[in-house]
């Protein structure tokens, strides 16, 4: 696509431009999308409607949301850290979307093509850790600190086993390239990684899935932002544009979660019918299909769980998640061993 | 879990050391208020924690935010029956109860008998609160620990009880339905079957609240062990209601000084036994709340099938001017025993109405709970004692 770009437009600093904008477009109308569809999943769940005045089904909801946010008044706490307070918001969005560089949404689309993109996902998603620190700290909120040195815990607790998880899937493919991890898992279902070497890749997914969820703070792992115990945690004091781009940083990394997820087990933007309905268009959609379908399964989560305490999550992180982490690599290791 | 003693040690003993630093490292408690406005302090309730990282060391509740001056409006009242709506308000999620303690002193400083199918009306509209006030209560504390789902379920069975009492005496939160001597309405004609309906109704919802909440793992993992208030702590700081049964301590004052009809019909107290931890946990004390609202149910049927014929009304009087004199009754709320304490002096208004109120005490009991846990077993004890702050505060 970027070679087709330059030779059309023939200035690659545009087309470069263009190339990172086309996820900031997609992550936009996903969150407004997502915001209004967990709404109404959890009201269809909780025998209610959800909103139903703004459109039909309020469909509109989320667009008239964004709207108010962004007249509000922009207030800041008199005692809070001015400047960190400003800054943290745009730090959490901007380690959010950076994942979006290397996430391959079709055989033709990746924002940047490097070969290590799954190691730099993982590298610049624990940025975040630092925008929730400064968001609590900056707030001069006890809740706030409170929330956020919780989640700075939980992450980079979680991120050992989800890290785990991934390399497993490198030990299988033999490459950090995402776009080339997809390649591999094309032709037919069964290609698929979570039927490799079977079932350890499905283990290492589901390790994966429960890391992720509470890299993303959903329930059960909704900790740093448990409303009955913290309010709502890091972002209490944050009000207008500033809490939308928490909040909007939020669904991006969701989706990012979940696309990994999509692009290492299940066949990324390959059709799960062989050929039948492949292609570079047809990718997007199934890729972004399966991106959403675990959105879907967050939110099926969160509207059914109940949440774990501070100390229990950290045991399931450590105790449990780790070491059966370990132990996976260990065998799909020992397997590759004795095939070869 | 043992391990919360062993934290609390930790938290106020030893101050923490680094190694090469060679001095301890100075560290500080943190004061935290928890409310007025707060999710989960269900209502205006502040909770002046002392917290040493995550835990909590001391708990301080500061009440009295909703004070509404029960006691003295009831002074002021030009008669006694002016008091029944004040006493609505009470705990406001169970007002049938609250009404039906306090008419029934007034009827004991009366010295009047109320008609039968008085008394098995009341018992109904009684146990209903009881139901009503149960459900908001798991409703609300599965939503303390993180499940927001129940709470609706909850609140759905709920409007079907509202639904009730709407049909009967046409409001569905605050009543005045219980008048001295009898009623306001009678009940309408098809009331045996809405009532019969809905319990036919309600027993395969508490059976579905069960498998979605009440046996979830994180659920049970949340509650049991925490919050512990053995027997005889509960005894001591003389809590009663579920709170109390859930520690073990099979009290009930339909049971161990009945009133009303209550022994004419066959029901059970269900006691907390320790079945996913420790006796008197917070699971414990949950899951009474459950078998309550099942031997609820079993109450309304019976009540139901036998209620008698009659006017309401009968054993009204035309003017409510008691003796000098005072008397207590305690009744078994959803909450546990409301106790009124009224005086006459002879005149048509109360010379005193003293209430006791059974979510004062129980709330009294929290830092006992609390000492050495983590701050999110704050709110997992805080809702299981269920209080309503209208009652505390009165």
């Amino acid at each position: 696509m970027k070679e087709i770009l330059i030779d059309l437009l023939g200035n690659e600093i545009l087309v470069y431009t263009l190339m990172a904008l086309v996820p900031l477009v997609w992550v936009v109308l996903f969150a407004l999308f997502a915001v209004w569809w967990e709404r109404k999943v959890s009201a269809h769940m909780q025998d209610r409607l959800g909103p139903m005045r703004t459109g039909w089904h309020g469909w509109a909801q989320s667009i008239a949301d964004t709207l108010k946010l962004m007249q509000k008044e922009d207030i800041i706490p008199a005692a809070a850290d001015r400047a960190l307070f400003i800054l943290a918001p745009y730090i959490v969005f901007t380690a959010s979307y950076a994942a979006f560089a290397a996430i391959p949404f079709s055989a033709a689309y990746l924002g940047a093509e490097i070969n290590l993109g799954l190691f730099y996902i993982i590298a610049v998603s624990s940025m975040v850790v630092v925008g929730l620190l400064m968001a609590g700290w900056a707030s001069n909120n006890k809740w706030s600190l409170l929330g956020a040195l919780r989640s700075a815990a939980q992450i980079v607790s979680y991120e050992v086993p989800v890290a785990l998880s991934l390399l497993a899937v490198v030990m299988v493919t033999g490459t950090f390239d995402l776009q080339e991890i997809n390649r591999m898992q094309s032709g037919s279902i069964l290609n698929w990684l979570i039927f490799a070497k079977f079932p350890l890749l499905l283990a290492a997914f589901l390790i994966y899935f429960l890391g992720s969820l509470a890299e993303v703070n959903r329930t059960p792992f909704d900790i740093p932002e448990a409303e009955s115990e913290l309010v709502a945690g890091y972002h209490t004091e944050y009000g207008g544009m500033r809490f939308a781009f928490l909040y909007f940083a939020e669904y991006a990394n969701m989706f990012a979660v979940s696309a990994i997820a999509a692009s290492l087990f299940f066949g990324g933007w390959n059709s799960p019918f062989g050929e039948f309905l492949s292609g570079p268009v047809w990718g997007a959609v199934w890729f972004l299909g399966k991106g959403v379908f675990f959105i879907f399964v967050q939110m099926w989560f969160r509207w059914t769980l109940p949440r774990l305490r501070v100390d229990q999550l950290m045991y399931v992180g450590w105790k449990v998640l780790t070491p059966f982490a370990f132990a996976l690599i260990l065998a799909v290791g020992a397997w590759m061993l004795a095939v070869r | 879990m043992q391990a919360t003693d062993l934290r609390a040690e930790e938290a106020v003993g030893r101050p923490a050391t680094v190694p090469g630093l060679g001095r301890p490292l100075r560290s500080e408690e943190m004061v935290v208020n928890m409310g007025p406005q707060h999710p989960s302090t269900h209502g205006v309730l502040r909770l002046e924690l002392v917290m040493d990282g995550e835990i909590v060391v001391d708990v301080i509740p500061h009440i009295g935010y909703l004070h509404r001056c029960f006691e003295k409006h009831a002074e002021q009242m030009a008669n006694y029956q002016q008091v029944i709506p004040y006493a609505d308000r009470l705990d406001y999620v169970a007002a049938m109860s609250n009404e039906r303690g306090y008419v029934i002193a007034v009827e004991k400083l009366l010295k009047i008998q109320v008609p039968e199918r008085v008394e098995y009306i009341r018992v109904i509209m009684a146990e209903f609160s009881r139901i009503v006030s149960h459900l908001i209560a798991i409703g609300t504390y599965g939503m303390d620990i993180g499940a927001w789902t129940p709470f609706l379920y909850c609140m759905r069975d709920r409007e079907h009880v509202l639904d009730i009492f709407e049909r009967t005496c046409g409001a569905r939160l605050l009543y005045n339905y219980m008048w001295v001597g009898g009623l306001s309405h009678d009940v309408t004609p098809d009331f045996q079957e809405k009532v019969r309906a809905f319990c036919t109704y309600f027993r395969p919802n508490i059976k579905e609240l069960n498998d979605l909440l009440s046996y979830n793992k994180i659920f049970i993992e949340r509650t049991a062990n925490v919050g512990v208030l053995p027997a005889e702590v509960a005894v001591n700081y003389a809590v009663s209601g579920p709170t109390l049964r859930g520690s073990g301590v099979k009290w009930d004052l339909r049971k161990n000084d009945p009133y009303s009809v209550y022994p004419l019909l066959d029901f059970e107290i269900p006691v907390g036994r320790g079945e996913k931890g420790t006796a008197g946990d917070c699971w414990d004390r949950y899951m009474v709340r459950v078998r309550e609202m099942e031997q609820s149910v079993n109450i309304i049927e019976q009540a139901v099938e036998r209620l008698p014929a009659g006017d309401v009304r009968a054993a009204v009087p035309k003017r409510i001017r008691p003796e000098a004199g005072d008397v207590y009754v305690r009744t078994e709320t959803p909450k546990g025993e409301l106790g009124y304490y009224v005086v006459s002096d002879g005149t048509a208004s109360p010379f005193r109405v003293k209430v006791k109120s059974p979510c004062f005490v129980n709330l009294s009991a929290l830092p006992a709970m609390c000492r050495g846990a983590m701050i999110a077993d704050v709110v997992a004890a805080l809702g299981s004692i269920d209080i309503v702050l209208g009652e505390v505060d009165r």
